[in-house]
């Protein structure tokens, strides 16, 4: 078992409390197929990582396991300490953003209200507080001029901003983004980049499933490198290895360093 | 003036039509609520099947004498259950799952109906409706089942509105999507088989969708959305009985004809999305 030979990585970072999120010998699937392959890792709190690895490597499948959406066959999820399905309260998502019908007769400020649902339990009313929370969360994205507005009626990014206010309503200190860069251009981006940082600094926790391999590169402070199980994990800059990521996408990628800038592309 | 009064009494003045507009219009109202999210989730075709699927259980309820819309409402709501079963066992598609159940159960009516010595009169009237012949006792029943329908919806809300919207993330926060996916489709069901009478097996579908629809167009939430289409599911009600009655055709015919008028009128002159409005400011 994979569990054994991580034990000792593990320890390094017990010291300084519990991890934000900690995935021992994971193995999970559908039916026959199997999606991940004893995955352990770890993430220690207020840090910005990444989850990167080609299509249909399990990263939504992880994500789907940590949320406890998916039972894994077997190993262990424990974040911030306490293991089984988080409560709510605990973890921010925001799924695919294509898994949302954009065509839905919802404002902003509606969808971002259905963060607090989850805390709410069945048939009950969110109280003026849960506005409120819900209020603040679309202010810290900058889209409270856009409230009332219909979600069909965002641009790319402000879709993608409005679900990471969906996510903080859910007032989890660790946020598990699916693909939030995806169909952004770069300014878009850029300025989400900037969000993800801001949110670091407050003390939240961020593990953000990407494309962007050159994102993560440069600017995030953790990345675990997955295909069905994990070929590296750690600082970008020792993850980002030819070596390693050949192995994961099994064919050849270019790394490209120039001064402290890292560049990854075919 | 007194013409036109006249024009606008004169089929009140009967109490079977005063019963058809009770029951014609509770059912429309209803049916434009739940088909809000029938055509949210996209689950027009299964609007389609159970009305014919509950055919079976009318055919069976017919042949052993028993309450026929009982029998159809236990029929929809089987069909419901095993279309959402099959359908989250993933091994065939949702819609190829819809069309397989939903024949058979019609195919078994048809069988059933084809041993009977007399079956056209009272059956012919749950293929195509037939709302002047509901007595009181139907349209108690109907607003019985009307207000169940209502109160779980309004109860359910949130969550309604959550899992239509975006089940994944409505999955992760804990709602019990599976649950709330089976209840859409009672809740579906329970329509059905008050609108048998109403309309007839062939036409639910439209007051499900054609009035919910309409209401899209005008509308910007899922609360506007319902009540707008339950006032235009109701005025298509009284607007077809006068129809029915003045020009001496079908009612359910004239009741789904009407919402389609208005569903074309909105859908040419809908405020910003209507195509005429469209064509208008081609920069918008």
């Amino acid at each position: 078992m994979p569990v054994v030979e991580s034990a000792t990585e593990r320890h390094e970072h017990s010291a300084t409390g519990p991890c934000a999120l900690d995935v021992t010998g994971v193995s999970a699937g559908y039916g026959r197929h199997q999606a991940l392959d004893g995955v352990t890792f770890n993430i220690e709190p207020g840090c910005l990582a990444g989850l990167v690895g080609p299509n249909g490597s399990g990263k939504s499948t992880l994500m789907k396991v940590v949320l406890g959406m998916v039972r894994p066959w077997s190993g262990e999820v424990s974040i911030f300490g306490r293991e089984g399905r988080p409560t709510a309260g605990v973890v921010g998502y925001t799924p695919q953003i294509d898994l949302v019908d954009w065509d839905f007769p919802v404002s902003v400020s509606e969808v971002v209200l259905m963060g607090r649902f989850g805390k709410l339990g069945l048939i009950r009313r969110p109280s003026a507080e849960d506005r409120e929370i819900a209020a603040q969360a679309i202010e810290r994205v900058r889209l409270s001029h856009l409230a009332r507005r219909l979600i069909g009626e965002l641009s790319g990014g402000e879709r993608h901003r409005a679900l990471i206010a969906r996510a903080l309503a859910q007032r989890g200190d660790l946020l598990l983004l699916d693909e939030p860069f995806a169909g952004l251009d770069a300014t878009a981006q850029h300025d989400l980049l900037r969000l993800f940082h801001d949110l670091v600094a407050e003390g939240k926790t961020l593990f953000v499933a990407t494309h962007d391999l050159s994102c993560v590169a440069e600017d995030f402070d953790h990345a675990v490198l997955i295909n069905r199980r994990v070929i590296a994990f750690g600082r970008p800059a020792d993850v980002f290895t030819e070596e390693s990521l050949n192995a994961a996408f099994e064919r050849h990628l270019l790394v490209v360093r120039a001064g402290h800038k890292t560049f990854i592309g075919t | 003036m007194d013409a036109i009064v006249d024009f606008l009494q004169e089929p009140w003045t009967f109490e079977f039509m005063r019963r058809g507009l009770a029951a014609a219009a509770i059912v429309s109202a209803v049916a434009a609520v739940v088909g809000t999210f029938v055509i949210l989730k996209g689950m027009a075709f299964i609007g389609d099947a159970l009305p014919h699927a509950s055919f079976g259980g009318v055919a069976v309820a017919f042949a052993m004498g028993e309450n026929v819309i009982v029998g159809g409402g236990i029929a929809a709501l089987i069909t419901a259950l095993l279309i959402g079963y099959i359908g989250r066992r993933g091994l065939i598609k949702n819609d190829t799952a819809i069309g397989i159940l939903f024949v058979a159960a019609f195919a078994l009516g048809i069988l059933i109906v084809s041993r009977q010595d007399n079956y056209t009169g009272d059956l012919f009237a749950f293929v195509f409706g037939n709302v002047l012949a509901v007595t009181w006792n139907d349209v108690y029943l109907t607003a019985g089942i009307a207000a169940v329908v209502l109160l779980l919806v309004v109860a359910f809300y949130k969550e309604l509105l959550f899992n239509s919207f975006d089940s994944t993330m409505a999955e992760a926060s804990g709602l019990p999507v599976a649950q709330l996916q089976y209840g859409l489709l009672a809740l579906l069901a329970l329509v059905t088989v008050i609108s048998l009478q109403t309309v007839g097996l062939v036409l639910v579908v439209a007051l499900l969708i054609t009035p919910a629809a309409t209401a899209q167009l005008l509308t910007r939430s899922l609360w506007a959305m319902m009540t707008v289409g339950a006032t235009i599911g109701v005025v298509s009600a009284v607007i077809g009985l006068y129809i029915a009655w003045h020009a001496d055709v079908s009612a359910s015919a004239s009741i789904v004809l009407t919402a389609t008028a208005f569903f074309i009128l909105a859908f040419l002159f809908a405020p910003q999305r209507g195509a005429v409005w469209q064509a208008i400011r081609p920069t918008a």
